[in-house]
């Protein structure tokens, strides 16, 4: 029992960071149906920046949380303009071209931005400098940790605060509208490119925090992160709906949960040991309470991918379906 | 004599060969309700849009309210002071009421992203306003109890009237409706009337396409009337009435 609460807990916070992640695939594809696949990059860029001025101002004599808090501060902003330029110069121009070539040109974003990271911060796996206090709480025989506390607190906060803009405010609204219908929202005096150019900002500084909190979470940063924990969330947005707003979020958190239940019981399950019909074969491994385990913890990055192709067959709407209200 | 907020100066549209608008010139002066009529495929929606910034126009242009109207994108024209409603219903389906016409506020609003996250002051200062003006909107078109119901739960003459308050919502000289009697009752078209006069009442000039001839000879005051995308008539109703070219068109020969 002691390990389901724990890994209920890991689930949940992998799961809030997918949420935010894959908030920003489901807004841009809400308002103009593109994948933007160079969303994983912004969120590497985010950890990378984070992490560079986190470890300078650790090193000129910052207290660690104000060291994480101005990693914060100048990753957003940093984000904001990547998810701002990303639209501009790669999307932008292809507005009214076939669905095909923003496609390509988002794979395209990826790889640049990916050999951009390569070339400023190295192909060497970065460590995020490891200052902040840890402290655990033991409840259930489970431990949390501050950290976690902390992400799932920040993810939840940010979520709320993106439903309040898309649901509560003048630019929400507009947004919604353009993601119904852009011609009309057109006609109604919102100008639609720049709400899309919105949409981007908000994303990316969505994914610049994800990046920050992932990077302290696994204590590293690397060029090629983007790459997976995109995937991933890509994945838990289409789980949830693409293009749907609380089917990201819905989405974000039960693959996080799915995964770190995955990872926790498929070595017991896969213990060939414990079910007796191949004992005959096994008997050398399995004597004195040996295991023989077919697939290990190690195999958690697939129960994303299984979760999206199993989505795609059954369920290729989402969870929450593709209500168009709930589009942004 | 009134001045003049609308002038278009031999407006042209082709698609590929087909020629639907030829040098269309009207002149609609300031607080004016006034009617385009024709018969079916005359050109009178595409005269619209092309008002509107939905098509470019092949040759001519607009001036409007004293300067020449830039029709390059839907939002500038929006901006300049003309909104618009649509011959079949096009409201943002899946928002309330309320929402509705407070996209339409957009326009006259500023607060961006920075606003929207920090939420400061100033942006709920600007959010209070903008509800606040789409519920009075929503009580000047008399559906101010569907506000949050969503609009395509709205029944047609509502959705109509809907229509109308998204449009005012961006603060028009101009409000140009397209067929907006069209489906309606007798009892909804009265009210349509009372509400068109209101809105003139108000000052506003109004642009108004309509089928219903007997609604258009009553409620406006000069009326042009399209044939194969040219004007072949434009005066006040009782002589457009009696305008031999005008009951050819609609007769045929």
């Amino acid at each position: 029992m002691d390990i389901f609460f724990q890994q209920i807990v890991n689930g949940l916070t992998l799961g809030s960071l997918y949420a935010i992640v894959a908030l920003g695939y489901t807004m841009v594809y809400g308002i103009i149906q593109l994948i933007n696949f160079a969303h994983g990059e912004v969120v590497m860029f985010g950890a990378m920046i984070a992490l560079s001025v986190v470890s300078t101002a650790s090193g000129s004599g910052f207290p660690p949380l104000a060291a994480v808090l101005v990693g914060i501060l100048a990753a957003i902003p940093a984000c904001m303009t990547l998810g701002y330029l990303l639209e501009r110069v790669a999307y932008r121009p292809l507005r009214r071209a076939p669905r095909l070539a923003p496609l390509i040109t988002a794979i395209g974003m990826s790889i640049v931005l990916q050999q951009v990271a390569m070339m400023i911060w190295s192909r060497n796996v970065l460590s995020f400098p490891q200052n902040l206090p840890v402290i655990l709480y033991e409840v259930a025989g489970a431990s949390i940790s501050a950290l976690q506390i902390a992400i799932i607190g920040l993810c939840l906060t940010m979520m709320a605060g993106l439903a309040f803009v898309v649901y509560r405010t003048r630019l929400g609204a507009a947004m919604r509208a353009t993601a119904e219908n852009p011609e009309i929202a057109r006609l109604m005096g919102v100008d639609v490119d720049r709400v899309i150019a919105a949409t981007f900002v908000i994303g990316a500084a969505l994914a610049a925090v994800a990046g920050l909190l992932v990077g302290i979470y696994y204590g590293l940063a690397h060029y090629t992160m983007g790459a997976t924990l995109g995937m991933k969330a890509f994945s838990a947005a289409v789980l949830g709906g693409i293009g749907n707003i609380p089917g990201a979020m819905v989405g974000g958190i039960l693959l996080g949960l799915v995964e770190a239940l995955g990872a926790g019981y498929i070595g017991d399950f896969t213990d060939l040991c414990q079910y007796g019909i191949f004992d005959a074969i096994f008997q050398a491994r399995c004597a004195d309470g040996g295991n023989l385990v077919l697939f290990g913890s190690n195999y958690q990055d697939v129960f994303a991918f299984v979760v999206l192709i199993l989505v795609l067959v059954f369920r290729p709407s989402g969870l929450l379906g593709e209500r168009v209200a709930e589009r942004a | 004599m009134s001045t003049a907020l609308l002038e278009a100066n031999g407006v042209c549209k082709r698609f590929g060969g087909v020629r639907a608008l030829h040098k269309v010139s009207l002149t609609i002066h300031q607080g004016e309700i006034y009617g385009l009529i024709g018969p079916n495929g005359a050109g009178k929606t595409t005269l619209f849009n092309v008002l509107t910034g939905l098509y470019g126009a092949s040759s001519g242009g607009f001036n409007f309210a004293g300067a020449p109207l830039d029709i390059g994108a839907p939002h500038l024209v929006a901006k300049a002071g003309i909104a618009r409603t649509f011959q079949n219903i096009r409201l943002f389906a899946n928002m309330t009421a309320l929402e509705n016409v407070m996209v339409g506020r957009h326009l006259r609003t500023h607060a961006g992203v920075i606003g929207a996250v920090l939420f400061n002051a100033a942006t709920r200062a600007e959010e209070h306003a903008i509800q606040r003006r789409a519920v009075e909107l929503l009580h000047y078109v008399g559906i101010a109890d569907r506000a949050n119901d969503l609009a395509r739960n709205l029944s047609y003459g509502d959705q109509r009237r809907l229509e109308i308050a998204r449009a005012l919502a961006t603060d028009p000289k101009l409000l140009a409706l397209d067929e907006p009697a069209a489906g309606m009752n007798a009892t909804e078209t009265a009210a349509l009337r009372t509400l068109v006069r209101g809105l003139r009442a108000d000052g506003l000039t109004i642009l108004l396409i309509e089928h219903d001839v007997k609604l258009v000879m009553g409620l406006c005051d000069r009326i042009a009337v399209l044939d194969y995308g040219e004007m072949i008539a434009e005066d006040v109703p009782e002589k457009v009435q009696r305008n031999p070219k005008v009951i050819e068109a609609y007769l045929g020969t």
